[in-house]
């Protein structure tokens, strides 16, 4: 079941309408997955951290919400610093430790925890409902933005029939294991979803034929368009802009 | 209110599902006049649901009429406009709500219709007070139980406004409090609709009529009478009551 944790809350941000918020974080994510300088990423990270407190979202929540992101890193902690050619720093048999591997390491770590809370900052604290409507004001087509609403509404039906499948598989005596009855089983369970998924979503067309659908998005958001957003996004762009002047000419200021 | 204006007539429709060879509706015929409140209580597979989606423009028929409100429907272009005026309650809730959350999901149908976003909401509340259940407004949809959900669907059915009312087994898998909900709404409500139950209890608490259906032909016939009685085998080794 997909939690909307942040998506209720009473501050600035998520008054902010969710057209704005997704310009901002598409531009900031981008700015920040593309800054190639580690004293600039951790100037991202700081902004961050600032709209993270802007949403006034519980530090405990956000930390276990990005909490995936770290296992990923720490595969890149050990593999990235043994592989990456450059100074060695240390050097344990065979084992060659290199400055340039720690330092992209810790780039990568920066810049993937900045963008997740741009990410949770901005997007997380809007339903899915508003993502929609956001997302149909920046024009995105109408069948993407059914796309998202019908997998974030039917996700949980399809798990629930997955689990009944596997309830009524393993009621039969039916244990995992790792030979070919047990792969054929899965393969028939994931058969069996598939059919029924397709089944399911023939209804739910007909079911929207019946209340006079005509493939058009309608939304019930109202977000006043006031000027707080137009403020929110000129204050996103100069510190963007801040921020890239100085990676052009970083030599200037930190004597790279 | 019986003034036998016809609202629904089928004549001779013969339908079969595609690479099926079982006629699901053999040359049924099949009247719904304003005010009838029609119950259908008939065995599994004998066609039941299909009858419903084919008044709906649902299921294409192989051959015969379809007459709603006195105008024949052939295709998709006729059955369009149709479908907003009959209210469809599927078997199955999680069918019917799509949308994030309940108000969304009642507004819906309003919204097709060209109201605005207002009125749209204004209708949607008026149905979920109508139906009691005001509260569910902003509740995600997927969270909700299997009672609620049916009465969201039905709120979501009911903001159509329609004019007749298709119910697709509507207590299955209820317990009895929002059946007797259900008993009340339908009870107090002022349209036509045709039931589809096996819970013989629920159709005769709130329908005037009770059809069959057989080898894919309605039985309207009055001689046809269903209908429940008790009788006690008090003699033999174990006596008995047969309900």
């Amino acid at each position: 079941m997909i939690e909307e944790k942040f998506a209720f809350g009473n501050s600035f941000i998520h008054r902010l309408d969710p057209k704005a918020r997704i310009i901002a974080v598409i531009i900031l994510s981008f700015a920040a997955a593309l800054c190639d300088n580690l004293n600039i990423a951790i100037l991202y990270f700081i902004v961050s951290i600032v709209f993270i407190g802007l949403a006034k979202l519980n530090v405990k929540d956000v930390f276990k919400r990005i909490k995936p992101v770290f296992w990923f890193l720490l595969m890149l902690w050990i593999l990235l610093p043994i592989t990456f050619e450059g100074e060695i720093i240390y050097k344990f048999y065979w084992l060659e430790i290199s400055t340039e591997g720690i330092i992209m390491c810790c780039k990568i770590t920066i810049k993937s925890i900045t963008i997740l809370l741009f990410f949770t900052s901005l997007v997380a604290t809007m339903n899915i409902a508003s993502l929609g409507n956001g997302l149909h004001k920046l024009y995105v087509s109408d069948k993407m933005i059914f796309l998202l609403l019908m997998s974030y509404r039917y996700i949980a039906v399809i798990e629930d029939e997955y689990k009944r499948l596997l309830r009524a598989a393993k009621f039969r005596g039916f244990k995992p294991k790792t030979n070919v009855h047990s792969y054929k089983t899965f393969a028939y369970l994931a058969g069996m979803l598939f059919v029924r998924a397709s089944l399911r979503a023939q209804r739910v067309h007909q079911a929207m034929l019946c209340r006079g659908f005509n493939k058009k998005f309608y939304t019930l958001d109202v977000y006043e368009s006031d000027r707080s957003n137009f403020i929110f996004l000129i204050g996103v762009f100069i510190t963007l802009a801040t921020l890239v002047v100085l990676e052009l000419y970083q030599g200037l200021f930190f004597g790279n | 209110m019986n003034n036998n204006e016809n609202i629904i007539k089928l004549e001779q429709v013969v339908f079969s599902y595609p690479g099926s060879n079982i006629t699901t509706l053999n040359h049924l015929d099949l009247e719904i006049n304003r005010g009838d409140r029609l119950g259908m209580m008939a065995p599994n597979g004998s066609g039941k649901t299909t009858l419903l989606h084919t008044i709906m423009g649902l299921c294409k028929p192989n051959s015969g009429i379809i007459k709603i409100f006195g105008k024949q429907l052939k295709n998709e272009k006729d059955f369009a406009p149709i479908r907003t005026k009959i209210g469809l309650l599927f078997q199955d809730s999680d069918d019917q709500l799509f949308c994030p959350t309940v108000l969304e999901d009642v507004a819906f149908g309003p919204l097709n219709l060209g109201f605005s976003q207002e009125d749209a909401i204004k209708i949607a509340r008026e149905t979920l007070a109508k139906l009691g259940i005001e509260d569910f407004e902003q509740s995600v949809t997927h969270r909700m139980s299997g009672g609620q959900k049916r009465l969201v669907a039905l709120a979501a059915v009911l903001a159509m406004q329609p004019e007749v009312l298709l119910l697709d087994e509507p207590t299955a898998g209820l317990d009895n409090k929002v059946k007797n909900k259900l008993i009340n709404i339908l009870n107090n409500i002022d349209i036509t609709f045709l039931v589809i139950s096996h819970e013989f209890d629920f159709i005769k608490a709130v329908t005037d009529k009770i059809y069959s259906m057989e080898e894919g032909r309605v039985l309207t016939d009055d001689k046809i009478h269903i209908h429940r009685h008790e009788h006690v085998h008090k003699h033999g080794r174990h006596p008995h009551v047969h309900k």
